[in-house]
């Protein structure tokens, strides 16, 4: 029983380190914050956390299957620009319409009201999962390298998220802004659930912030399922030894494209949350790009080998989450915002670096290249 | 069939075909422009020498960028060594502002080698890290505006004037260029370099120092991202935040799109100046067709898998 445990500790160092680390930092940061402990700190961290927290998942499944998706960005960018014209919840409906170099297209009127942010939902998230089952397609029928394969992709996806939004702007429908964005109280208010959130039985759990229980209903209904699927383990498979898993006949290429399907997923669902967080789409491709880079920090930080074949989604959202309270620290430590990139920069390095310290006890050279 | 019978390398066809896509580009453009305006500017000696000029910073930047390709690993810190670069030599001056400059990027790519060799972070998380600090130590730096020291005249000189007609841009880009093809193809080092791109446990057991030859090629691609950098701010005779952002992604294209494999060990560098090239005027075409930002972003994604999907193709895994 003990060596059992051992064992599976030894197995997921990487994963435990993370959600210690980030516990630990998180506790810190709370003693440290005038209102800590307190939902309201909570709401706050949980939105700020969840779009780079669906972004690491979703940079979390390609990887394992020991290809890199640079494009997780651009595909947030992209359904971020779709849910502004589709999430705006008016009563009347938005009318669409298309302009190519002039040329002026109708498309009709997008229902208003909570129907309409419902279809409005279900489009974004499907825009999201296709533009990842083209890169999946891309890889896998075009037999490109998915680091560049993406890198080409995220460029159209960018390009279609500026075609849609050129400037800033779009709305979102504020009811839906207020109940995602809050605790679930006023989650429970907003929709007219549960006596309005005042339900007696509904009190103890009113606290908890929406962002939360989103993220962890996306885990538990979408990544675990998968995980224990047979595409799931054909995935990690593939990551370990892609020819072994041929060899085995395992589905190698169906696992590959829904790896890449359910990054386009889940960076879908950060998009939409970001959207519905800031009530507008902007096209901006550094922001697309800050978001790519970390969230190939958060999967280094999860304890997910960037060879592919180890790790989880799971470690990965607790990766994202080290890295944004390390810059909430910047808040409460009064740090000059100038020196924040430094900070953030040197405590990446390190922390890839201690984790490196390793290589320094391996006896024989050649395991250190694989 | 024919790529065959003409007798071409596996290295040569994507060269070959990136060749031909340029003529394309500049036959296209040519045709637009021709039917639009009534003039043929894509080839006018004067605009094509521009176009190669502001070209130069890229070309050079591609060249470093595909040392490190070739060892199979990556280099995101350029953004930033780049405009690090061109900070510390603006605000240095004198005699000394372009060997800061240089030794700068130096520095950056020791860091990078080092870490990447020798504590075996990958090169994706580490050089990314890096980029990070030198974008940090520039902020601080500079106190997030603009730096308001200017280039001296010697780097204006070498970026800005013309020789002969010629932009000396150019020249020292084609220097870098006789330099690194010299390097790759005629040295011990080059040998090296494809050895550990095509198998590092391989070229260990060979004989070769390779985590020193992994270093090198991080302190070349440094060296190259800086030279650019100096050349830039020479070019526009002030350094500025964030003037390196637009060479990263480029210049992975432009290597990827010569021929180069990701994954290291194979390409060569006469395919890396055409891709250079062939990015250079596919812009410069889109700009004159006023293309807005979005239809660049989507025709230069098509572009790069087109060109891949043409010659690009991985081996399917069988074994």
């Amino acid at each position: 029983m003990l060596d059992d445990i051992a064992i599976r500790l030894r197995q997921n160092v990487g994963i435990v380190t993370a959600v210690l680390l980030f516990f630990i930092l998180y506790l810190l940061y709370n003693f440290a914050h005038p209102k800590g402990f307190s939902s309201a700190v909570l709401v706050q961290n949980g939105d700020e956390i969840f779009a780079l927290a669906m972004l690491a998942m979703a940079q979390t499944v390609p990887v394992l299957a020991s290809g890199l998706d640079l494009s997780v960005g651009a595909v947030m960018t992209m359904v971020g620009c779709f849910a502004s014209y589709l999430l705006t919840g008016a009563a009347g409906g938005t009318p669409l319409h298309l302009d190519i170099f002039g040329l002026q297209f109708g498309l009709g009127t997008f229902p208003g009201g909570v129907g309409g942010i419902l279809l409005g939902t279900v489009i974004c998230l499907a825009t999201g999962a296709l533009a990842g089952f083209i890169n999946g397609c891309v890889v896998v029928y075009g037999r490109i390298q998915p680091i560049i394969a993406t890198l080409a992709t995220g460029a159209v996806y960018i390009g279609i998220a500026l075609f849609l939004r050129p400037t800033p702007g779009g709305k979102i429908d504020e009811d839906l802004n207020w109940a995602l964005t809050n605790s679930l109280g006023d989650f429970a208010a907003t929709v007219h659930i549960f006596d309005d959130g005042a339900a007696g039985w509904f009190a103890p759990v009113a606290w908890i912030p929406v962002p939360f229980v989103l993220l962890i209903l996306v885990a538990l209904l979408v990544w675990v399922p998968f995980r224990r699927s047979v595409l799931g383990r054909a995935v990690y498979a593939v990551g370990s030894a892609e020819g072994a898993a041929y060899m085995s006949g395992l589905p190698i290429e169906r696992a590959k494209i829904a790896a890449f399907t359910l990054a386009g997923f889940f960076a879908g669902c950060g998009g939409l949350f970001l959207a519905i967080q800031t009530s507008s789409g902007n096209a901006d491709i550094p922001q697309a790009g800050a978001y790519t880079l970390n969230s190939i920090a958060s999967v280094v930080i999860g304890g997910t080998s960037l060879l592919g074949g180890t790790g989880s989604a799971i470690g990965s959202i607790f990766g994202a989450m080290v890295l944004r309270v390390i810059s909430f620290f910047f808040r409460i430590f009064d740090i000059a915002p100038l020196l924040q990139p430094l900070f953030e920069g040197l405590i990446l390095l390190a922390a890839v670096s201690i984790g490196a310290l390793g290589v320094l006890r391996v006896k024989n050279t050649l395991e250190l290249f694989r | 069939m024919t790529t065959a019978s003409l007798g071409l390398s596996r290295d040569d066809r994507p060269i070959l075909i990136a060749a031909l896509f340029i003529l394309v580009i500049l036959v296209a453009g040519t045709v637009y422009t021709f039917a639009r305006f009534g003039s043929a500017p894509l080839l006018s000696p004067t605009y094509l020498l521009q176009q190669l000029q502001i070209g130069a910073f890229l070309g050079i930047v591609a060249a470093g960028m595909m040392m490190v390709i070739l060892i199979a690993q990556i280099d995101l810190s350029v953004p930033w060594t780049l405009a690090a670069a061109a900070m510390m030599a603006t605000s240095i001056g004198g005699p000394l502002a372009i060997p800061v400059g240089l030794a700068v990027g130096v520095v950056v790519g020791l860091i990078n080698g080092i870490g990447v060799a020798y504590l075996r972070v990958p090169s994706m998380i580490f050089t990314l890290g890096v980029n990070a600090v030198m974008r940090g130590l520039m902020v601080a730096h500079t106190g997030g505006y603009a730096p308001q020291t200017a280039a001296t005249d010697l780097m204006r000189m070498l970026a800005g004037d013309r020789t002969f007609g010629i932009p000396n841009a150019l020249f020292v880009w084609a220097a870098v260029s006789v330099i690194v093809a010299i390097m790759l193809q005629r040295t011990a080092l080059g040998r090296y370099v494809y050895a550990i791109g095509n198998k590092e446990a391989a070229a260990y057991l060979a004989g070769v120092d390779t985590r020193r030859i992994t270093v090198i090629c991080f302190v070349l691609c440094g060296l190259a991202a800086a030279l650019a950098g100096v050349l830039l701010a020479g070019y526009s005779t002030k350094a500025y935040q964030g003037m390196g952002d637009a060479y990263l992604l480029p210049s992975i294209a432009a290597v990827v799109i010569g021929g180069t494999n990701i994954l290291g060990g194979r390409g060569r560098y006469l395919g890396t100046l055409i891709g250079v090239v062939l990015i250079v005027l596919l812009n410069s075409v889109l700009s004159i067709m006023d293309m807005p930002e979005a239809g660049r972003q989507v025709i230069y994604g098509l572009v790069i898998i087109f060109m891949l999907l043409v010659y690009g193709r991985g081996e399917r895994v069988t074994s």
